[in-house]
């Protein structure tokens, strides 16, 4: 049960870092010398990275990169986004 | 190319069924302004938009538009699902059941199915920027007129997730705009099509 919580607190939190590089890349399309836009991109981007592949050693991978090497195919078996949770 | 992603760009979880809702919302995905629409306008447009940041911009809107079609999917598809016969009866979901079961098909919400003249991709980047500005306002038009038709608080928080983007979108296009103006003569921004006249104006 403790890992339920955790797998959902996670997805959670990639939702939102996954938001704010999502919003702030279009931002720098318009404001490519905003630094602090830069900086805020950078940010975010690394710390999405970070869930992504903490996300796919625990529960599986939501992308082809952060999938771990293993000896089973889990992409497969990952939910589809259309199911309820 | 793409990469794709297991997961929405907003969360959804639908509790409770409901087809009547799910043929007013299907028209976001192929109606006149819909996803589908708008993520073809932006991602075909591209091709011929002379300054790399604003093909770069239409790239990242359109991918954008392509999680957006995504997510209205599911909203039609989580509210029809498990069906019972007595809960399609009567309907407006009827009908659209007799054509597609359950299945996700693109139409509007009075049944008209998704055509690609709900969309221009002109060649002239002013024209296709004003276009792309009012789609914008059109979607956001339609997702105000869908909140008033829904409670389901399930429903209302990825919807009025999806009306704001609309607004960003809107933003972020008024500015590719003056990216364009600022490119071209400011005494007469038609003087002509940065996309086909081939002038001798420095490429950005």
């Amino acid at each position: 049960m403790n890992t339920m919580v955790s797998q959902k607190s996670l997805l959670k939190y990639i939702y939102e870092v996954s938001f704010a590089v999502n919003d702030i890349t279009l931002y720098l399309d318009t404001h490519p010398e905003d630094e602090e836009a830069l900086q805020y991109f950078c940010k975010y981007k690394t710390l999405r990275e970070k869930a992504l592949k903490e996300y796919a050693h625990y529960f599986g991978p939501l992308t082809l990169d952060s999938a771990t090497c293993s000896s089973k195919w889990s992409w497969g078996k990952m939910k589809n986004p259309w199911e309820v949770e | 190319m793409w990469n794709y992603e297991k997961r929405l760009q907003y969360p959804i979880n639908i509790k409770n069924p409901n087809p009547q809702l799910a043929s007013m919302i299907i028209s976001q995905f192929g109606g006149p302004d819909g996803e589908l629409g708008a993520s073809m306008r932006y991602l075909s447009q591209r091709y011929t938009m002379p300054y790399r940041n604003v093909g770069g911009l239409l790239t990242d809107i359109g991918t954008e538009e392509l999680g957006h079609l995504e997510m209205v999917s599911t909203i039609v598809h989580q509210l029809t699902r498990n069906l019972t016969m007595d809960q399609i009866k009567g309907t407006n979901f009827e009908a659209y059941y007799v054509d597609h079961t359950a299945g996700v098909w693109p139409q509007a919400a009075g049944g008209i199915p998704f055509n690609a003249c709900e969309f221009q991709s002109k060649g002239d980047p002013i024209t296709d920027l004003h276009e792309d500005m009012a789609a914008e306002q059109k979607a956001r038009s339609t997702y105000d007129n869908l909140i008033r038709l829904v409670k389901d608080p399930d429903v209302l928080e990825p919807l009025k997730f999806l009306r704001e983007r609309e607004l960003v979108h809107y933003q972020r296009f008024g500015e590719a705009l003056r990216i364009v103006q600022d490119n071209l003569d400011s005494k007469n921004f038609y003087a002509f099509n940065p996309a086909f006249d081939k002038p001798c104006t420095p490429k950005k």
